[in-house]
């Protein structure tokens, strides 16, 4: 086994509602949705409008910036909405789904003999080149840049996180596959990273054309962000391409079928949820059918990714690209009667100030409730005991709050992205929203740039 | 709690924009917030927060303080009757101390937390929490007899210039409750120092007893005294003469065990404050017996290392008000780095300079002066690291 990689600063919550690894089949979502605002800086041109007809494969928009990315439906079907938000901006293009899927047929050949323009043009059509994101920003791949090394982080450590590893069990030939394709787009390494803690799948051990790496640690050890920093670090004018296992398995099944087969398997996760199992879906399916029967009372909030990073949806919303996990929990509008003040044995806390800290192990229900209000800058260190990056996360921050795009350079903005910053907005005693003030530094950063 | 959360909710809709009291927003959301932790729910970001807040934070360090508060009235009481060569019960001893501190906490409060509303009423701010403990820190390093309109005048210099004029909680410089107490000290020294100040009813001088003296373990050193010096237990615990709250090393202690453990107390900034003063101890002893020095110096000099940290308001300084996180360096190695000099500077001034035998608190201050700076070089040092980086792979 190479190097393994201890990650010491982080924290893992512990939360109620873990899903259990039984694989449950749903009836087939009614509604499929494509949400432009699940990819960073793009701008949705339409290409079709309510009422047209489409194929799974079909493109529903395209990016005005990078016109050949095309952004297509997981199903077969009907144009039935598209609902936009402030300024017309699209939000949703929804899809009514036929009862058996018709597929666009695309050409096929083995990856292994096509040229990287070649490989680049059957991703993009197929409507997969989304997967494939960079870094800095977090944004689709530029298939004009040759990315320095491409990520792939083989396991998940957020709160409540899905096993990677039991994702794609089935599919060892076409994870393959899709890492040959992978191979063609960079000169230099694939790194799939590992969690040391558990023997991996074999689907990643014995992956070829990737070198491995072993991670151990608390969250956020699964981030990539935090595994690209610790192995091969972003320079200034470096780009580093990354993407997950079920995509990876996803570009295979394309080489294999000539299909866009958007089979993936997500979790139903949190403390609200009756029955957390893991659910085979389409991309982009409503998640009406997974919750209906499934969830208890109350006011919930319903997310598509997890508690730390995921977006809000309705419980009748859609799956996000992206997102390969699904979390229930309380929505927490009550008031507390000297909550401050109060022992707090059923509150949890990453710092001690609770008396929660004597009873280990304890597995929580939390809700969305605030726990206080927004305060200036205070207290100090806190970021840094659950930032393990060799960043100081708090002057970023506040560089980026005065727009100083010089010291936002000098202190590393390239490296981090959003997620990384999500537990330090977890702890902090402050109440700071971090994880939208380092997206506004990336979207200036960005800007700057271009 | 039920019908007193509907009764907020009533009053609510008049302080909120366009209502009756508008302008009194911010002093209604203290108020309802420190009775109900707020309904709001996230919107964006994370979608779960800690359960931790400023409030809950201040009141650690507040809860830390209550050792070194209830053993500094019971010491007041204790003094004034060894000093009036009296004797008491527990109850009554601890009484006297009680009714001597409560007004000086009661001011300090008062003073500071209508200063500090009436600038958050003027901003628009929300009231923030940080004076909860600054109220209960300037109090704890007074002399018992100081009259209660310096209090008034030093708290309000310090929440002033020390902390609004910068912009409020979180943005100023200087450690507030070191400011109270400097701006006291140089403003009217015979109040804050000499053998007078520290026994309640000393300065009237009623009834002492000719036996005893009313100065400091660190005067009776400072003036070459060292056989005056007290027994080490007593040092320990407590029973000596010094501003209310900084005698006991034991409470201190307790308070400093609650904030590392709760994580709300800097442990670098702590422990390498308790390494610079020991450095800097033993750096002195070992000059002790140096050609040039005169008698008391020697003296001076001699004290063992470590006793200097329980002597005056070292250990108190080291523990509730170096740590401040405002005021103090915000990266981990500067905190090192800030705390060692802050404990280095501390007995360096306390024994070499002339005028008066304590250095803790110019320290701190100076200290909390240079904080920014040395944050400046620590994160230079991280900014190079990257450049270098950037370079080698170019």
């Amino acid at each position: 086994m190479s190097k393994v990689i201890k990650i010491k600063k982080g924290l893992n919550i512990s939360l109620l509602g873990t899903a259990e690894k039984i694989m449950k089949k749903a009836d087939q979502a009614d509604l499929y949705a494509i949400k432009p605002t699940d990819f960073i800086g793009i701008r949705p041109k339409l290409v079709v409008k309510v009422g047209d007809n489409v194929k799974a494969g079909t493109p529903l928009f395209f990016d005005k910036f990078q016109p050949e990315v095309q952004f297509v439906s997981p199903v077969s079907g009907e144009v039935v909405e598209i609902n936009r938000g402030e300024r017309r901006a699209i939000l949703e293009v929804v899809v009514k789904a036929d009862a058996i899927i018709e597929y666009e047929q695309f050409k096929v050949a083995d990856p292994k003999d096509l040229s990287r323009e070649e490989i680049v043009e059957a991703l993009q059509n197929s409507g997969l080149w989304p997967s494939l994101r960079q870094r800095p920003y977090s944004t689709i791949a530029n298939p004009n840049d040759i990315p320095k090394a491409i990520f792939i982080s083989a396991f998940d450590s957020a709160p409540l996180a899905p096993d990677m590893d039991y994702m794609v069990k089935d599919c060892v030939e076409c994870f393959q596959k899709g890492i040959n394709v992978l191979s063609k787009l960079t000169n230099g390494k694939i790194h799939l990273n590992l969690n040391a803690d558990y023997p991996p799948a074999d689907t990643y051990t014995k992956a070829k054309n990737v070198q491995l790496n072993y991670f151990t640690g608390p969250h956020p050890s699964g981030n990539v962000g935090v595994q690209i920093n610790k192995i091969d670090p972003i320079n200034k004018g470096d780009i580093v391409w990354y993407t997950y296992p079920q995509e990876i398995a996803a570009i295979g099944r394309f080489f294999e079928k000539g299909i866009y087969d958007a089979t993936k398997i997500v979790a139903l996760t949190g403390s609200e949820v009756k029955n957390p199992k893991y659910f085979k879906v389409l991309n982009g399916a409503s998640i009406k059918n997974l919750v209906k029967n499934n969830v208890n009372d109350g006011e919930l909030r319903y997310i598509s990714g997890n508690v730390l990073t995921g977006s809000k949806i309705e419980d009748d919303g859609y799956i996000g690209f992206y997102d390969n996990q699904i979390t229930i929990i309380p929505e927490g509008k009550y008031h507390e009667f000297f909550g401050w003040a109060a022992p707090g044995f059923k509150k949890y806390t990453a710092s001690r100030t609770l008396l929660s800290w004597l009873i280990p192990g304890k597995k929580y229900r939390l809700d969305t409730n605030f726990h206080g209000g927004p305060r200036a800058y205070v207290v100090t260190g806190e970021y840094e005991k659950v930032f393990p990056m060799d960043i100081y996360p708090v002057q970023l921050i506040k560089a980026i709050m005065v727009e100083d795009i010089d010291k936002m350079e000098q202190l590393g903005i390239y490296e981090v992205d959003e997620e990384d910053f999500a537990l330090c907005e977890y702890v902090c005693t402050s109440k700071t929203e971090v994880q939208s003030i380092i997206r506004d530094g990336l979207d200036l950063m960005r800007k700057e740039m271009s | 709690m039920k019908s007193l959360r509907r009764y907020l909710d009533k009053l609510k809709p008049h302080f909120e924009k366009g209502g009756k009291f508008e302008k009194l927003h911010s002093t209604f959301d203290a108020f309802e917030t420190f009775m109900f932790v707020p309904d709001k729910v996230t919107t964006k970001g994370a979608h779960i927060r800690d359960s931790v807040d400023m409030k809950r934070t201040m009141s650690i360090v507040v809860f830390a303080l209550v050792p070194t508060i209830l053993f500094g009235m019971w010491n007041i009481g204790f003094h004034h009757f060894k000093a009036t060569g009296q004797e008491g019960t527990l109850f009554e001893i601890f009484w006297l101390g009680f009714l001597r501190v409560l007004p000086i906490i009661v001011v300090s409060y008062g003073v500071g937390l209508g200063i500090e509303f009436a600038f958050a009423q003027f901003r628009g701010h929300e009231v923030n929490e940080g004076f909860l403990v600054s109220g209960m820190l300037i109090p704890l390093v007074l002399p018992v007899d100081v009259p209660l309109w310096m209090v008034a005048l030093a708290t309000a210099f310090a929440v002033i210039i020390g902390k609004e004029v910068f912009g409020g909680t979180g943005m100023n410089i200087l450690n507030p409750a070191l400011t109270a107490r400097a701006f006291l000290f140089f403003a009217y020294p015979s109040y804050m120092s000499g053998d007078e100040v520290w026994t309640h009813g000393m300065i009237q001088g009623e009834g002492i007893v000719d036996t005893f003296s009313g100065a400091t373990p660190l005067a009776e050193a400072a003036a070459g005294n060292i056989d005056k010096l007290p027994q080490l237990s007593e040092m320990f615990f407590g029973t000596i003469l010094g501003s209310i709250g900084e005698t006991s090393t034991l409470a201190i202690l307790i308070g400093a065990a609650i904030l590392l453990f709760t994580g709300v107390g800097s442990a670098r900034i702590m422990i390498s404050t308790f390494v610079g003063g020991l450095v800097m101890g033993l750096l002195l002893n070992a000059f002790s017996t140096a050609e040039g020095l005169s008698e008391t110096a020697q003296a001076f000099f001699s004290v063992p290392a470590w006793q200097h940290l329980m002597l005056g308001g070292f250990a108190f300084g080291a523990v509730f008000m170096a740590t401040d996180p405002v005021s103090a360096s915000q990266t981990p190695k500067g905190k090192i780095i800030y705390g060692f000099l802050i404990g280095f500077l501390a007995i360096l001034i306390r024994v070499v300079n002339p005028a008066y035998p304590e250095g803790v608190m110019l320290a701190i201050l100076l200290m909390n002066v240079f904080a920014p700076l040395i944050d400046h070089y620590v994160i230079e040092n991280n900014i190079k690291k990257r450049l270098k980086r950037a370079k080698i792979k170019a």
